[in-house]
């Protein structure tokens, strides 16, 4: 019998063992996913993976940059002497526009006769810019000059300010306007949440009633039950037009409504964490302050609060962590127009919510879908910083303020 | 008595995980995108009351998510509400695998505005600047002196592709275009905006948004969104919905297909909201 029970004290023991790395190897895995899937993005090429811009080579041009190809095909730059070369009014070239001119007999079987019939459209005319399929590109003609494309740079996606990531021909991956916009919503969420969760926390460890306090500590538990995309409806049908309202402005998908709701979120982490941190001051520390003829508030203030500041810093940046990361909520409510944040009356778009957003339509492999796993990574630096802050500061003594 | 009902229970249990296992293998699988998403959802339960020994399962989550799932062979038919990409193609090409393509019903797009703005007619022109930013004021094109503000569909929609190729003319979006997540919010936000402009499915245009009468004739004939003028082929902005499917898996997704396209299917289509391929 005594045997029978050691032996499963040791299956229990290595189960639990197992379970244990088993669990670190695969958040680990998870880690080296997504930075692998995300690196590639830098070797991608800033046109559109498979297809190629060509020109006439009568053209004088011999190299456009992804903002000059961008303008072009939205026709905002219209001459060719705006992007350097000779006069000439552009004419765009799109590879389904080859179906329009000629029928799919003409093109042959399988497309054999594609690839010449779209050499002769180039050749036709001096000022085109033709967008084709690699595969169909009339590489051997001599009228007709390939325009080299670069790989995205590194530059371009840490420093580039438009987030454009469907553009075509060339898509652009700015993460500026996605990582300050983040980080707007993130702190102001936590500049409303902090200061109410810290009054709630010290009213319901230090003031309230026995009896309150047990009413209401559920019903603050319950807010964290709540899903987060009820959240997202009740800021979009409830706090959207009153945000539009209130403030008088076009539009009530904002930052600021954004904020009001992780607000609201973040707050049942930042209460609980404090509280703890509140109810841990040893008795004697409050004794000793009372003894001392000090008030009940001044106990409060000179003593408690000092005392459990390294608690309460880690209850605002948990609180952080719990707004950046969130994403159903802030897609319903912010707009999601990438734009560069200037006020929190503006429309952002945070990361969390582009990834959500976007990668449903993605093609697997392609620039769009690596520059998500990118910011997955950055994300996911984001947060562990911020844990890291969390765990050194809740390790240091905590009566050094004092 | 105990033991022979634990007995039983052990029986039925087996019988049901033998069926789920053959059925999962008979089992005909759709994934794709959420605008085809209630028709085939409504078609595959109709097609399976009527033939007990199908069984067919219908996911979204996007165009794109049902193109790759077809790469990757977890499922049988991607429906998709915008024409395969030339990449996917070449996805598909690398394993082998050739591409049929059946357009099972057609969606026309709806232009809403708040129904407090007093414009009813919008060029495809004026359309276009709108949402490329270059119209930013509602008295630019006869209405009140109010800031536009233009809302679109997500990139991961087909909605969102559609709209570009046949309204902007494949030009790209204004930067920092509002991009909702689903039509509901579209709906939603616009009948609280009293600037705004979206488009959405015809399927779910309802009284808290105008619908704007649209031209693509520079202003001669102005049509408003209704299925009768779409299948008149006077409104303009109808797009296909596409069914795809690979080669070989032909007999196995065929008589689904045929039955979506009979009558009884494509009655099915329009009681969805959609418009019949005849």
């Amino acid at each position: 019998m005594k045997k029978f029970k050691k032996i499963t004290e040791r299956v229990v023991e290595s189960i639990f063992t197992i379970s244990g790395s088993l669990t670190s190897i695969a958040i680990l895995l998870i880690v080296v996913f997504l930075f692998k899937e995300g690196v590639g993005l830098f070797n991608s090429p800033s046109v559109e993976k498979g297809y190629v811009l060509c020109v006439n080579s009568e053209n004088s041009i011999d190299k456009l940059s992804v903002i000059q190809i961008k303008e072009i095909f939205d026709s905002e730059v219209v001459d060719w002497k705006d992007v350097g070369g000779k006069e000439g009014e552009i004419t765009i070239f799109r590879f389904d526009e080859i179906f329009n001119i000629y029928s799919e007999e003409d093109l042959g079987e399988d497309y054999a006769l594609l690839s010449a019939k779209l050499g002769e459209v180039i050749t036709s005319n001096v000022n085109i810019i033709a967008y084709l399929p690699q595969e169909y590109a009339p590489v051997g003609i001599e009228s007709v000059k390939l325009l080299p494309t670069e790989s995205i740079g590194v530059a371009d996606f840490l420093g580039g300010k438009e987030w454009m990531p469907t553009a075509t021909p060339t898509p652009l991956f700015g993460v500026v306007p996605l990582i300050l916009g983040t980080l707007l919503v993130s702190f102001f969420a936590i500049l409303f949440a902090l200061p109410l969760g810290l009054g709630v926390a010290i009213y319901s460890s230090e003031l309230a009633s026995k009896r309150t306090r047990k009413l209401m500590k559920p019903t603050i538990e319950l807010l964290a039950g709540i899903p987060s995309v009820v959240y997202g409806f009740f800021g979009l049908v409830v706090l959207v037009p009153l945000v539009q309202k209130v403030f008088h402005l076009p539009v009530g998908e904002t930052a600021l409504a954004g904020s009001v709701i992780l607000a609201i979120m973040a707050l049942p982490t930042i209460i609980t964490i404090a509280e703890d941190a509140i109810g841990n001051v040893p008795l004697s520390m409050r004794e000793a302050s009372v003894a001392l003829g000090a008030s009940h508030w001044q106990t409060i203030y000179k003593v408690i609060l000092p005392y459990s500041r390294s608690g309460i810093t880690a209850a605002a940046v948990l609180g952080i962590g719990r707004a950046i990361g969130e994403t159903m909520a802030v897609l319903m409510v912010t707009g999601n127009a990438a734009i560069m944040p200037h006020s929190l009356f503006q429309s952002v778009r945070t990361i969390p919510a582009t990834i959500a957003a976007e990668l449903g339509e993605s093609p697997a492999g392609g620039a769009h879908y690596q520059s998500l796993f990118l910011l997955g990574s950055i994300l996911f630096i984001i947060t562990m910083v911020i844990s890291i802050t969390a765990e050194v500061i809740s390790k240091r003594q905590p009566n050094k303020g004092i | 008595m105990n033991h022979k009902n634990s007995n039983m229970k052990k029986v039925i249990l087996s019988v049901v995980l033998i069926v789920f296992c053959l059925s999962t293998i008979y089992a005909q699988r759709i994934k794709g995108s959420d605008t085809t998403l209630p028709l085939s959802q409504k078609a595959a339960e109709n097609y399976m009351k009527a033939n007990s020994s199908a069984s067919i399962t219908v996911t979204g989550g996007g165009s794109g998510v049902g193109f790759s799932s077809l790469v990757e062979g977890t499922t049988d038919i991607a429906q998709a509400s915008r024409k395969i990409k030339f990449v996917e193609i070449q996805k598909l090409k690398e394993e082998g695998k050739i591409i049929k393509e059946v357009i099972v019903a057609y969606d026309a797009l709806a232009i809403v505005v708040n129904p407090k703005n007093n414009v009813t007619n919008l060029t495809r022109n004026q359309l276009e600047d709108i949402f490329t930013g270059k119209i930013t004021n509602w008295k630019e094109v006869g209405g009140a002196d109010l800031k536009i503000v233009p809302y679109s569909r997500e990139t991961s929609s087909g909605t969102y592709e559609f709209f570009k190729v046949s309204v902007l003319k494949n030009k790209n979006y204004m930067n920092g275009i509002m991009s909702m997540p689903a039509t509901g919010s579209i709906i939603q936000s616009v009948g609280q905006t009293p600037g705004a402009i979206g488009y959405v499915g015809l399927a779910y245009l309802n009284s808290s948004v105008k619908a704007i009468h649209v031209s693509y004739d520079d202003g001669e004939t102005y049509e408003a969104p209704s299925v009768r003028n779409a299948k008149q082929g006077t409104y303009p902005i109808v797009r296909p919905l596409y069914f795809y499917y690979v080669l070989e898996s032909e007999t196995k997704v065929k008589p689904f297909i045929d039955y979506l396209l009979s009558s009884v299917g494509q009655q099915i289509v329009s009681e969805v909201g959609f418009i019949t391929v005849n």
